[in-house]
């Protein structure tokens, strides 16, 4: 188990970073959901009402990532269009999350894969899973036991910004690292 | 968790919305109807005249077949049904047929027919004639239930297309897709199947989270997709009639594209549970996983040709996304688009002698058709981010998602160049349509 890690380089660009990640506030917490609903094209006859239990309520301070002045604040990288090469000027942002997760063992990460609406659908999907994979590795690299991270793509199913534009595709091209 | 305590608990999960799904399917299938626009192509069309179906005393079917009839007909774009306010007569029975009015009235063909009570439910009987030679070209009498009227319907019309054109017609298959309404956290995510002609929605699958790549079982019971409802990727089978369904994909990564084999038996999809999206096999009975490809580059997308020896897929093995095409069995791969810096989502024509796919032009997004012996590939659409195309199982038409007026959409481009379609709901976006096999 690495204990010490290599000292974090830079920390300018995460109050910048900080402030773009603000604009995900929502994106990034999760509330219960309803749950799916598998669903047989004949209608039923009226049915018992079954209640759904609900997720227990979530810690208000959950870790040091949801405090703005902590350096894990910034959990989002982004990437240039049909690539899943992390650019150099994220390297500080994800060694801060290794070095993190290396002296942190009981904790685990998701790392999710993102992409733009630009190309095919499965296409998308494939290239935000090499995304969070490359992403993956990079920390692996950096010290963190592979158990301790896991990935999930959801293409281009879950855009940070609906919209139509490069300013939307490029909030939309990222990987967000979720404890 | 375990994989027998996961499986358990999904199957849990699916018993409890089964029963709780009576109060959240009546609420209004009638809205979420997809309202379809032809829209335009059809210098060439036909003039055919479809008379009002006469009735017996007193009955009121529930479906007026010769409007159904009518407007299926004009879907396909090779046909222009006379509006009722144009006829001058409007005769049920052969004995009441002039067919020289017709004639004057500039029509190729006249379909009359009737309804009359059988039990509880109808007879319906019609007649297609051939205006100038003065011919019955077909006559049939169809036994229906009520529920059944416009299936009915649709099948009358498939004979009359039949007739006409000499190609099977697909005014009795269905439409798979996907809609979704709100954003974020807030966003319902819903994979629905029609009648060709947007009629009688039916939910397959609703969740707050992605379902994806719907894909019919060859023999129209079955559908498989892509679903997120456990916040990652899995694929499921789901039994149309029964809505059973069945867990067959869950592995780390990516599960996605599933595409059925010609014969039904065997599942191909994407998988990245070793590090990397590629494409793999699962026979459903045996449950024995095949891995075909093994690239660092993304490999997915895979479909069958329609004899079962080869697939193709997408890969980006050469530095962009192109299609490249594999024995069914794996083994080497050949690159079969040749044209442009983006192809993807190619799949084959139910001939198999060409492919429907998205290609970039100019950085927009089009459906394009390979034609797989002379290798030049046509342009079917003109949108910017055209995708998902799906061919009808006749081959006449090819379906795919575009957006219009910012909203997400469906159309429908005839590959010959006659008529077109669009296909929206009156609120939240449409995608990832997927044309039905014929149905018996």
């Amino acid at each position: 188990m690495t204990t010490s890690r290599k000292g974090l380089r830079a920390s300018t660009p995460i109050l910048l970073a900080g402030v773009l990640a603000g604009v995900f506030a929502a994106g990034c917490t999760s509330a219960p959901k309803q749950p799916p609903e598998p669903v047989a094209p004949q209608p039923q006859p009226a049915a018992p009402t079954t209640t759904v239990p609900l997720e227990p309520p979530r810690p208000v301070y959950a870790g040091p990532w949801e405090d703005p002045s902590n350096p894990l604040y910034q959990r989002t990288i982004y990437f240039d269009y049909d690539t899943a090469e992390i650019k150099p000027e994220y390297l500080p942002v994800l060694r801060t999350h290794a070095r993190y997760l290396g002296t942190n063992t009981g904790v685990k990460a998701t790392l999710e894969g993102n992409t733009d609406e630009r190309g095919t659908r499965e296409y998308n999907l494939a290239l935000g899973d090499q995304r969070a994979e490359s992403v993956r590795r990079l920390m692996i690299a950096d010290g963190v036991p592979p158990n301790q991270l896991s990935t999930l793509s959801y293409g281009e199913e879950r855009p940070a910004n609906p919209g139509h534009s490069e300013q939307a595709w490029r909030l939309n091209r990222r990987v967000v690292i979720q404890y | 968790m375990p994989r027998h305590q996961r499986r358990t608990s999904i199957l849990l999960t699916f018993a409890v919305v089964l029963f709780g799904f009576g109060l959240g399917f009546g609420a209004g299938p009638a809205q979420a109807r997809l309202n379809i626009e032809v829209t335009g192509g059809v210098e060439a069309a036909q003039p055919i005249a479809v008379v009002p179906f006469g009735v017996s005393d007193g009955l009121i079917p529930p479906v007026d077949i010769a409007a159904v009839i009518s407007a299926d007909l004009a879907r396909t774009g090779r046909f222009r049904p006379m509006p009722t306010r144009d006829m001058l007569d409007m005769p049920a029975r052969h004995e009441d047929v002039d067919l020289r009015d017709w004639s004057l009235l500039g029509m190729n063909n006249l379909v009359i027919g009737r309804v009359e009570a059988d039990g509880n439910g109808y007879r319906v009987s019609f007649i297609l004639y051939d205006v100038f030679r003065g011919d019955q070209l077909a006559s049939s009498t169809i036994v229906s239930t009520k529920a059944g009227m416009r299936n009915t319907a649709h099948r009358i019309s498939d004979i009359i297309y039949q007739k006409l054109t000499g190609q099977r017609g697909v005014a009795a298959t269905r439409i798979a897709y996907v809609t979704a309404t709100g954003q974020g956290e807030g966003q319902t995510v819903t994979l629905r199947v029609a009648d060709a002609d947007g009629y009688n929605p039916q939910t397959i699958v609703s969740s707050g989270e992605p379902i994806m790549s719907p894909a019919w079982s060859p023999d129209g019971r079955r559908i498989a997709y892509v679903s997120f409802e456990n916040k990652r990727a899995a694929i499921y089978v789901q039994e149309l009639a029964s809505g059973r369904r069945e867990l067959v994909a869950s592995h780390p990564g990516i599960n996605g594209s599933p595409a059925f084999s010609p014969d039904g038996r065997k599942l191909a999809m994407t998988l990245s549970k070793d590090g990397n999206p590629d494409i793999y096999v699962l026979d459903l009975t045996s449950r024995e996983l095949v891995r075909l490809t093994d690239h660092f580059a993304i490999d997915t997308e895979p479909s069958w040709s329609p004899d079962g020896q080869q697939i193709i897929f997408t890969s980006d093995r050469g530095g962009s996304p192109q299609i490249y095409r594999m024995g069914s069995g794996g083994g080497p791969a050949q690159r079969i688009s040749s044209e442009g810096d983006y192809n993807a989502r190619a799949s084959y024509a139910p001939d198999g002698r060409s492919i429907v796919l998205v290609t970039r032009v100019n950085g927009m997004f089009r459906i394009g058709v390979i034609d797989l012996d002379r290798g030049f590939m046509r342009l079917l659409s003109n949108g910017s981010l055209d995708e998902s195309p799906s061919f009808a199982p006749n081959a006449s038409m090819v379906i795919y998602a575009t957006i219009h007026g910012g909203r997400g959409v469906l159309a429908a481009a005839s590959i010959d160049g006659g008529g077109n379609q669009r296909l929206s709901q009156d609120s939240g976006e449409v995608r990832e349509p997927a044309w039905s096999p014929y149905i018996e």
